[in-house]
C-alpha cells in the first residue's frame, strides 16, 4: 500500500483562529477515506492544503512525494469546484473539455458525461443547470484527469436522496477503477455509504481515526431526556458522556448504551419523571464528543474559522459536558 | 506501514526534470493558449460587456476630437489625438480586465479550483495577458478607423505597426497595476479604484487633453506617469523625432516596479480570506 499523501504535524492558523491543530494523517492508495466532522472542524482546510491552495503554518504536507504547491505534483490529483462556482456562460461540454486539457491522460468529454449522466446537457450553459446537475458536473470534473487521488468536499450536501445515491454509485465505480477518494461530509449516512476508513475531526484536531463500524459505534449516541432535581447524580452514572440542562428541571443526557443507563438510573433510586429515549443526531453526537474533548484539554470551545454557530442555532445549546463524563470519552478516543 | 516513495506514478508523469515543459499537450504554451481561449469565450458570451470597452475610446474620438477642427484638421495634432486615445483604450482594457476579473475571480470559488489544476501560474497569467491584449487591439481598431476617415491624422502602414508594438510594450505597467489592484482588494473596491486610477492617469497623462495645455507643475508631474510616458513613446514610434530619456527610463522603471508588486501579490494570494 502506497502513501499518496501525508500530513505531518500540520497546523494552520488564520490570524488568531486555529483551523487545523497538529494533524498527522496518511492517505493510503486504494481506499475511500471519510473525513467527518461538523462545520468549522478543519476538514476543508485540510483539503485545501492537500490541493496546494494553502500552506500549513507549521508542519509539512506531502502529495505524491512532493509539495502540493508544485503544479506537476497535481497531475494525478482530482478535485471539485463548488457547484456555485461554475462559470455560468460556459457550456457543460466546454467546461469538461477545458479541465481535461490540463491532464496527460484525460477521459473523453463524452465518457465523463456518460458516467455522470450529463450526456443530454453538453450544449447547455452551466448557469442553466439545476442544483443537482451542477453538483454532478462539479464531481465529474474531479475524475476527468483519471486521477489517482480524488478529494471531494461535501459532494452531496443539499441533494435529494435519489441524486445522492446516483452520485455515490458513480464515485464507487470510479474508486473500483483505481481512484483513491477522500470525501468530507457531515452526514454519517454518506460516510457509511462510501468510506472504509473514517477520520473524525473537531476543532481542528483528529479526534478519531478508525474503521467505519468503530467510528459509528463511537458517534452513535442515544439521547435520554428526563426531568429530575438531581442532574449531577445522573451525570455520574456509568456510560454518560455528556448532558444538556434545560429549563424547568428537564435534562438531556448522552450515552452510548441507553439501555444500560436506564437500568443504572432505576437502580440508583434517583427520582425522575417524563423519561424519553431517542437516537442522537450526528450533530449532537459531535457536539458532545468535541465538547468533551475541549473540557478535557482546557481549551475554550470556540468555533474555529468560518464555523457556523451550531450551538446558538440550537435551542438546546450545549451548555458544557459533565466533568465526570470526560474520562470515559477520553478512553473511547484513545483506544 | 508503507513509506513515501515517489513511485513512477507518484511523481508527476512526463516531467523528469524540475524545469516546466514548454511544449507538449500539457506544456506551458499549450496551457497558456487553453486559458487565453477560455477567457475570450467567456468574455464574448456577454456582448454587452464588450461594447463598453470596445466602443468607448472610438466614441471619445468621435465626440471630443472630430468636432474640434483646429485639432482634427492638423495632421500632427490629429495623429497625436488618435495615439492618445489608443493608449487610453489599451490602458482602460488592461486596468479593467485585470483589476476587475482578478478581484471578482478571487471571490468566486472557480478561481481557487483552477489553482488546484496542474497548471503553472505563468500559463494563467499569460493567458490573461493574451486575451486582454487581443481585446485591447480590437478596441483600437475603431479609433484608427475614425481617425483615418474623419481627421487629418496620417501615418504609413509601417509606422502604424511600429505604433502597435510600442503600445503593447507601454501597456505592460497598466496590466501589472491592474493585476496588483485585483489581488489587493475586493471587487467592489476594485471598481472604484480602477476608475479613479484610470481617469487620473488619463487626464494627467495627457490622453484627453494635450500636454501643451498643461501648467508647468502639471507637466512635470505628468512626465512621471506611465500614461504620459506611453503616449510619448507611441508618438515617437509613429511620428519619429527624438525619444527623451525620461520616456523610456520611466517605462522601464514602471514596468519593473509594477511587475515586482504584481508578482508579490500573486504569490501571497490564497484566495479571499475572511477573518
Amino acid at each position: 500500500m502506497t502513501v499518496l499523501a501525508r500530513l505531518d504535524h500540520v497546523t494552520r492558523r488564520f490570524g488568531e483562529v486555529l483551523a487545523v491543530d497538529d494533524v498527522t494523517l496518511d492517505i493510503h492508495s486504494g481506499s475511500i477515506l471519510g473525513l467527518l466532522g461538523p462545520n468549522g472542524a478543519g476538514k476543508s482546510t485540510v483539503l485545501t492544503m492537500l490541493q496546494g491552495l494553502r500552506k500549513p503554518t507549521t508542519g509539512t504536507v506531502t502529495l505524491f512525494g512532493g509539495s502540493p504547491g508544485d503544479y506537476r505534483m497535481r497531475q494525478k490529483l482530482g478535485g471539485t469546484p463548488q457547484e456555485t462556482a461554475l462559470p455560468p456562460t460556459l457550456r457543460v461540454g466546454e467546461v469538461i473539455d477545458f479541465v481535461g486539457r490540463h491532464f496527460d491522460e484525460p477521459l473523453s468529454t463524452a465518457a465523463v458525461a456518460e458516467e455522470f449522466g450529463l450526456g443530454d446537457l453538453l450544449k447547455r450553459q452551466t448557469g442553466a443547470l439545476s442544483g443537482g446537475q451542477k453538483r454532478r458536473l462539479s464531481v465529474a470534473l474531479a475524475f476527468v484527469g483519471q486521477p489517482r487521488l480524488v478529494l471531494l468536499d461535501e459532494p452531496t450536501t443539499g441533494l435529494d436522496v435519489d441524486a445522492r445515491r446516483t452520485l455515490w454509485d458513480a464515485v464507487r465505480r470510479q474508486h473500483d477503477r483505481g481512484a483513491t477518494v477522500v470525501v468530507t461530509s457531515h452526514y454519517l449516512e454518506e460516510i457509511e455509504a462510501l468510506a472504509e476508513r473514517v477520520v473524525v475531526m473537531g476543532h481542528g484536531r483528529v479526534i478519531a481515526d478508525d474503521t467505519v463500524t468503530a467510528v459509528i459505534n463511537q458517534v452513535s449516541l442515544r439521547q435520554v431526556r428526563l426531568v429530575t432535581d438531581q442532574p449531577d447524580r445522573v451525570s455520574g452514572l456509568p456510560g454518560v458522556v455528556g448532558r444538556d440542562l434545560g429549563d424547568n428541571g428537564s435534562a438531556t443526557f448522552y450515552a452510548n448504551d441507553s439501555d444500560r443507563l436506564i437500568v443504572e438510573l432505576v437502580r440508583s433510586g434517583i427520582p425522575f419523571t417524563d423519561l424519553t429515549v431517542r437516537g442522537a443526531t450526528l450533530e449532537e453526537a459531535f457536539l458532545t464528543l468535541t465538547g468533551a474533548t475541549d473540557a478535557a484539554t482546557g481549551q475554550p470551545a470556540r468555533p474555529p474559522h468560518d464555523a457556523e454557530p451550531l450551538g446558538t442555532a440550537d435551542p438546546r445549546a450545549h451548555t458544557g459536558s459533565a466533568p465526570s463524563a470526560v474520562p470515559a470519552v477520553q478512553k473511547e478516543m484513545n483506544r | 506501514m508503507s513509506t513515501l516513495t515517489p513511485t513512477p506514478a507518484g511523481t508527476a508523469p512526463g516531467t523528469g526534470s524540475r524545469v516546466p515543459a514548454l511544449g507538449g499537450r500539457t506544456g506551458v504554451l499549450a496551457l497558456t493558449f487553453v486559458h487565453a481561449r477560455i477567457n475570450l469565450v467567456e468574455t464574448f458570451r456577454i456582448p454587452a460587456a464588450l461594447i463598453g470597452s470596445l466602443v468607448f475610446p472610438g466614441l471619445s474620438l468621435l465626440f471630443f476630437v472630430v468636432p474640434q477642427r483646429t485639432v482634427a484638421d492638423n495632421p500632427e495634432f490629429a495623429t497625436q489625438a488618435v495615439i492618445a486615445l489608443s493608449v487610453f483604450a489599451l490602458m482602460s482594457n488592461s486596468l479593467f480586465s485585470f483589476g476587475l476579473n482578478i478581484s471578482a475571480n478571487r471571490e468566486q470559488p472557480w478561481d481557487p479550483y483552477l489553482r488546484t489544476l496542474p497548471v503553472p501560474g505563468v500559463s494563467r497569467v499569460l493567458g490573461q495577458i493574451f486575451s486582454t491584449g487581443l481585446m485591447g487591439l480590437v478596441s483600437i481598431l475603431p479609433v484608427i478607423a475614425i481617425g483615418a476617415l474623419f481627421t487629418a491624422a496620417e501615418a504609413s502602414v509601417l509606422s502604424v505597426l511600429g505604433g502597435l508594438v510600442a503600445l503593447g510594450i507601454s501597456a505592460l505597467p497598466f496590466m501589472f497595476i491592474g493585476i496588483s489592484i485585483g489581488y489587493s482588494m475586493s471587487s467592489k473596491a476594485a471598481i472604484a479604484v480602477v476608475q479613479i486610477v484610470m481617469f487620473a492617469l488619463a487626464f494627467a497623462g495627457g490622453l484627453f487633453l494635450p500636454p501643451y495645455l498643461f501648467a508647468d507643475w502639471l507637466d512635470t508631474l505628468s512626465k512621471l506617469l506611465p500614461s504620459r510616458q506611453a503616449r510619448e513613446f507611441v508618438i515617437w514610434a509613429v511620428q519619429g523625432g527624438e525619444l527623451e530619456p525620461w520616456v523610456w527610463i520611466g517605462i522601464l522603471v514602471w514596468t519593473a516596479v509594477t511587475f515586482a508588486l504584481a508578482l508579490r501579490l500573486f504569490r501571497r494570494d490564497e484566495g479571499r480570506r475572511y477573518h
